[in-house]
């Protein structure tokens, strides 16, 4: 992706700047991506801004990265959106940090519908609980595993899971 | 009525050449079924493309009585495992295999389902005879279909050499035949554990 030019992302950060007035907005760039920052508290009414006031009409994914460990990490979990202008084509990539016990984020299936089973893959995947979700359960793993393996304190091998079956022999099958 | 035939008429045993064969029912049942395999290809992964070749023209499993591929279990009696199983899919396994009549046998083909392969991980089962009975085990990463054509033969031998007409052979198969379910990573991480209580509940195949 090309970056755009530096006064049009200096425009539009003042615009959402000034739409959002008292949030802590914390704007970057890395490699032709634009990135915001944003309290987790807020997530749902910041996102809505996006979308409502920002042409942001597309969610192209949710996802997360856990920090464990990591060299620099003030915060253990990020929380990613990806969003879309599909008129002009801007992308922006909107980063919210939560921290163990409170994984609690807003859904934002109310503004996107494609949020329903990135939501749940980002639950399945690393237990942070989407709030306001129609249809919140696991969406890849069997709803009886109780891990979330894409923590990095999750062992590779599980934790047992995968043995949890009967052994058919074959005097009786 | 029976008085009436002489033993003149009736044609002594040594006379009747090639027209009767003798052989014990076990070993004519056998010989039926071992020429008639129908294969259940269980194909979840590239094993699954190497059993595909095996019975198209080149490799032509149909010279081996065995290219009858059923993709309902109802119609099969052999069950080839071509590919890695992961967890969510070895209680679909498990049912696909009771539902096959008797008699069946299971190839499990290629090094994921014998061992998981290179898929150690929390959600791939590490190789099928852990939870369901293997007849014969292909290596091979994918294994090529001269090895399954091998397979096939050393299963028709086998079938031959202890198949019964009543499939009593398979009663005295009573114990898990694999590894134990647990390797022993797992019994040390379980040790390293303790006072963890895992709260998963048993998946049963047959309900």
């Amino acid at each position: 992706m090309t970056s755009a030019e530096p006064s049009l992302i200096v425009a539009f950060e003042t615009a959402v700047a000034s739409k959002l007035p008292g949030n802590a907005l914390t704007w970057s760039t890395f490699q032709g991506q634009h990135r915001l920052t944003i309290q987790p508290k807020k997530s749902l009414e910041i996102l809505r801004t996006l979308r409502d006031g920002f042409g942001m009409d597309m969610l192209i994914d949710v996802t997360a990265v856990d920090y464990l460990e990591y060299p620099g990490a003030k915060d253990r979990f990020e929380v990613v959106y990806c969003l879309l202008n599909t008129e002009s084509g801007q992308r922006l990539i909107v980063t919210t940090f939560l921290n163990e016990p409170d994984l609690r984020l807003d859904s934002v299936y109310s503004l996107w519908t494609s949020a329903d089973w990135l939501e749940r893959e980002v639950y399945d995947m690393f237990g942070i609980v989407f709030d306001g979700h129609p249809n919140f359960k696991r969406l890849l793993l069997p709803d009886e595993f109780a891990s979330f393996p894409l923590r990095k304190d999750y062992p590779l091998k599980g934790r047992g899971e995968r043995h949890n079956f009967p052994v058919v022999t074959r005097s009786e099958s | 009525m029976a008085s009436e035939v002489s033993s003149e008429q009736s044609p002594k045993v040594s006379q009747l050449g090639d027209s009767v064969l003798w052989t014990r029912l076990d070993a004519a049942a056998s010989w039926a079924r071992k020429n008639s395999l129908w294969p259940m290809p269980f194909a979840t992964a590239c094993c699954g493309i190497e059993l595909m070749a095996t019975a198209a023209s080149r490799h032509d499993l149909s010279r081996f009585g065995s290219e009858v591929m059923r993709f309902t279990p109802r119609q099969c009696d052999l069950m080839i495992v071509a590919g890695r199983v992961v967890m969510k899919m070895l209680p679909v396994l498990q049912r696909i295999w009771l539902q096959m009549p008797e008699p069946k046998w299971c190839i499990s083909m290629g090094a994921c389902a014998c061992s998981g392969g290179v898929f150690d991980t929390y959600a791939v089962v590490q190789g099928i005879d852990r939870f369901m009975p293997v007849d014969v085990y292909i290596p091979g990463c994918p294994p090529r279909p001269e090895q399954l054509i091998r397979a096939v033969i050393d299963l028709q031998e086998k079938i031959q050499k202890t198949g019964t007409v009543h499939a009593r052979e398979f009663a005295a198969r009573s114990n898990p035949e694999g590894p134990s379910r647990f390797d022993e990573d797992e019994l040390i991480r379980m040790r390293e554990r303790k006072g963890l209580k895992l709260n998963l509940p048993i998946y049963d195949p047959r309900h």
